[in-house]
């Protein structure tokens, strides 16, 4: 199902000089709103670029008219602060977490959905009761395991314990039950293994489906902040929304650096926001009408 | 939403000993290639979530302040809750959650919505205004918090809002620091709503898709006014599995609200939700675990009744799946 298909009437309107003055309306409503949720963004990019005393001085600037690129050089060069430590942390996070999340979750849904095992509800109930409890119950007892387990200010700390979504695994469950079982048993008949037809059957074919997931897990990963903060005690493991967190808090701060901080965080999802859109869209519509 | 368990039939021409049929449901080998598929996710499972909450659980009874220990051993009944109950710190931080899910709930349902209806009814530039209202979902809260509290709703004359209001011959506002009159609320509030509303009114487009034309059509015919009327009486009625979802989802992520608090207000007594008190509690100075666990089971329960009723209210029951 695309998002992007055209109903031949829009819900609830006909055709007629009065849908075509409240396309218009509706048109300029969206517009109007269009340029206040953009507006953040801008504030972003234009202090960015501008220096302390521009954006401080009375009167509205609208860009400063000499970029200061060097508010970018100056952060990386600004040793209180571990930024490019910081993004390191978070690209290698958020690329582990999305890798092991999809492993974990597309064999844990398919087992659940293809194998037919007698006892296989029973472990499926375990897994929809799960979905019941939200994260912040966990946190306290969580951050006991992981720091008896030494794992503070440590990846294994920041990614393991955020990798069994049971939410995933149900998505992933409700994917492969709508999965042309005739694909798989050709591939069964043909001597290959339950994992074989996983492997090269299934998975080849669920593109789409394994980007969605990828994607949203990717931005989730990249965009928290509750647990890596309880989890890195040190600067050296700040992802970098604690990095930014610590810095925004810091009684000293030069507001320039603050939002080139800000719009190296967001670049890297921006692209993807730009580039993959398509998947997330399609993932979160899925996730709506599965959910 | 039962696991389907049938076994495939013999294909014809292959024989009676297809690899499936030496597979029977109940035999080992099934058993085996089921936990080669679930295992390794389930046992994580257990261990991250399961666990936790048991011991959570277990610990809400026990005096466990300042201490690692798995298993403590001083068991004192149901202090930690009546301590928590009692704690007036605790009591308002469930107050500042209710306010907040006052507001933000009812607003970004509508928003979500409105922006979906508002796509629905524009033939052009639809996906460009989708990827705009969609766009900040890629925020974090910690980029819109920097981005609200240092430049939108700074107290001080070069913030946007104050700017904007000075044209008005309006005097400056300290949106944040000053909690007469609650200015705070707007700042957290919108701040919230630019972040989720996009996702859900993805939901909803995907939602309004969904509904079959031949309803309007019919209720056209019938000599219903397109507009309102077919909004409350088709569109609103179909929407509703969706909009029952979307209620939940943001109810439960608003009362795990953390990031936007701590950053904009920090532990103020003020507007203190719960997640920010049970962080400085629980993993702050204190480190009183017990208390914290307590007090992570008495929010669960809130919250599992409130659902249960919301969803009672709007007929969740009736909703296939």
């Amino acid at each position: 199902m695309s998002l992007d298909s055209q109903r031949s009437t829009p819900v609830g309107f006909r055709p007629g000089i009065g849908a075509r003055v409240s396309r218009a309306a509706a048109l300029a409503v969206l517009i109007g709103l269009a340029v206040l949720f953009l507006i953040p963004f801008y504030l972003i990019l234009r202090n960015a670029l501008a220096t302390d005393a521009e954006i401080t001085a009375p009167g509205w600037m609208w860009f400063s008219p000499d970029p200061a690129w060097d508010n970018f050089s100056r952060l990386f060069d600004d040793p209180s602060v571990p930024m490019a430590r910081s993004l390191l942390n978070s690209l290698i996070v958020a690329v582990l977490t999305t890798v092991g999340t999809l492993f974990l979750c597309t064999t844990a849904g398919y087992g659940l959905a293809r194998v037919p095992w007698r006892h296989a509800n029973k472990v499926f109930y375990v897994v929809l009761a799960t979905l019941m409890i939200p994260g912040a119950i966990t946190f306290v007892p969580s951050f006991v395991m992981v720091s008896s387990l030494g794992w503070l200010s440590d990846y294994r700390g920041l990614i393991i314990p955020g990798l069994f979504s049971g939410f995933a695994a149900f998505l992933c469950r409700q994917y492969f039950l709508g999965f042309p079982k005739e694909l798989e048993e050709a591939a069964r008949v043909d001597g290959l293994s339950h994992w074989g037809a996983f492997w090269r059957i299934v998975i080849p074919n669920s593109g789409n489906f394994l980007a969605a997931i990828a994607v949203i897990t990717f931005v989730g990963a990249w965009n928290s902040f509750l647990w890596p903060l309880v989890i890195g005690r040190s600067p050296e493991s700040w992802t970098v929304q604690v990095a930014l967190s610590t810095f925004l808090t810091a009684q000293t701060v030069s507001l320039s650096q603050l939002f080139a901080a800000a719009l190296v965080a967001i670049l890297p999802l921006v692209f993807v926001f730009l580039f993959l859109q398509r998947f997330m869209v399609q993932g979160v519509a899925q996730t709506g009408l599965k959910g | 939403m039962a696991v389907s368990t049938e076994t495939a039939a013999p294909l014809a021409g292959t024989g009676a000993s297809t690899p499936r049929s030496r597979r029977r449901k109940g035999g080992w080998r099934t058993a085996l290639t089921f936990w080669y598929f679930v295992g390794p996710f389930f046992i994580g499972l257990i261990v991250f979530t399961v666990i936790p909450v048991f011991w959570s659980a277990y610990l809400s009874f026990f005096e466990a302040r300042n201490t690692v220990t798995p298993l403590p051993e001083d068991f004192i009944g149901f202090q930690n809750y009546t301590a928590m109950l009692q704690d007036a710190a605790f009591t308002d931080a469930l107050l500042t959650f209710t306010v907040f899910a006052a507001f933000i709930v009812p607003l970004t349902f509508a928003a979500s919505l409105g922006l979906a209806l508002l796509l629905d009814r524009v033939r052009i530039m639809r996906a460009f205004f989708r990827s705009v209202f969609f766009l900040p979902f890629a925020c974090s809260y910690v980029v819109a918090a920097l981005v609200w509290k240092m430049s939108i709703f700074s107290g001080v004359r070069y913030g946007l809002a104050n700017t904007v209001l000075g044209l008005f011959g309006i005097e400056d506002t300290a949106w944040l620091f000053d909690p007469s009159p609650p200015w705070y609320w707007l700042v957290i509030v919108t701040l919230r709503l630019w972040i989720q509303c996009g996702f859900y009114m993805i939901l909803f487009i995907a939602a309004l898709r969904q509904i079959p034309e031949h309803l309007y059509e019919a209720a056209y015919v019938d000599g219903a006014k397109p507009g309102l009327q077919t909004f409350w009486h088709i569109t609103l009625p179909q929407l509703r599995a969706t909009s029952v979802a979307v209620l939940m989802l943001i109810l439960i992520a608003a009362y795990q609200a953390f990031d936007e608090f701590v950053l904009l207000i920090g532990n103020q007594a003020y507007a203190r939700p719960p997640l920010v008190y049970l962080y400085y509690n629980t993993l702050g100075m204190v480190q009183d675990l017990g208390r914290g666990s307590a007090g992570s089971l008495i929010l669960a329960l809130i919250i599992a009744i409130v659902t249960v009723l919301q969803g009672r209210f709007f007929g969740f029951g009736n909703k296939e799946s």
